[in-house]
């Protein structure tokens, strides 16, 4: 009697090197995009700190006047500042992708099915007000409009 | 089957919280982060007090912070999990960063209730 034989997996797995992104410039900057989220996270504290000084009083907000103007604060947000607009101008540039924005007569948002690696996945969130689509082009100037207002508006509001 | 139920919700807050970093953060980062702090303008502490003592102004933060905390959680899993090459850690990745995330936002939520 021989012993149970076990079978393993024959299919060939390609090793990936844990550098992969470094072997190719446009790797390089898919990975700079996706780590613009450390920064979101690092602003989502930072303006948390903010909000519970300005609750503290008066010398509160001081102090923190005072620590977010130290040099190591300082460039942590020089620096995410560019994260952030990098954040930006991709994902204005990916949004004509994942939506489909269009203006007519039908009325029914729907999704769109692709096939992707032979599995039928929804592609994109079809917005629907017909039967013309909106040329990504003006899908993209007008994000770039919606973020002028609100800026202007927070500005405005901020230094009144 | 939780896992199933909950990834499209997860997408759903950090796409939402893509899209409101998109447009809200380059400005807040400029003035709150750098010109403020630096003195380049210099707006009175008891107006700032009652902007963000504004019920409303309260809201749309809190929202904002939810938001950027979940997108942050979910691409930051994501970025360790394939950019790294970390597929063994799964579980504790997504602990960590989705339960970083709710202690987040519950932080924030008391904040935002006691200015």
């Amino acid at each position: 009697m021989s012993a149970p034989t076990t079978y393993k997996r024959t299919t060939y797995k390609q090793p990936v090197s844990r550098l992969w992104f470094t072997k190719k410039r446009t790797y390089f900057l898919f990975v700079l995009r996706e780590l613009s989220s450390i920064f979101v996270g690092w602003f989502s504290v930072f303006l948390m700190i903010m909000l519970y000084a300005i609750g503290r009083g008066e010398a509160a907000y001081q102090n923190f006047l005072n620590w977010a103007a130290s040099p190591v604060v300082v460039v942590v947000n020089v620096v995410a500042l560019a994260f952030l607009i990098l954040h930006t101008v991709t994902w204005f540039a990916l949004t004509p992708q994942a939506m489909d924005v269009r203006i007519g007569g039908r009325q029914v948002p729907r999704v769109k099915m692709v096939n992707v690696a032979g599995r039928t996945v929804p592609a994109a969130t079809v917005v629907r007000v017909g039967g013309r689509r909106i040329p990504p082009g003006m899908v993209i100037a007008s994000q770039y409009a919606g973020l002028i207002v609100v800026s202007a508006f927070i500005i405005w509001l901020v230094l009144r | 089957m939780t896992k199933r139920r909950l990834e499209p919700l997860l997408w759903l807050a950090f796409s939402g919280g893509g899209v409101v970093s998109a447009v809200f953060l380059p400005v807040l980062v400029l003035l709150f982060g750098l010109a403020i702090p630096l003195g380049w303008v210099r707006p009175d502490y008891n107006y700032l007090h009652a902007i963000f003592s504004f019920w409303l102004t309260r809201l749309v933060m809190l929202g904002l912070i939810v938001l950027m905390l979940f997108h942050w959680a979910h691409r930051f899993r994501y970025t360790l999990h394939d950019g790294l090459q970390l597929r063994r850690l799964e579980a504790p990745l997504a602990v960590l960063c989705y339960g970083g995330a709710v202690v987040g936002s519950l932080a924030a939520l008391l904040i935002v209730l006691t200015i």
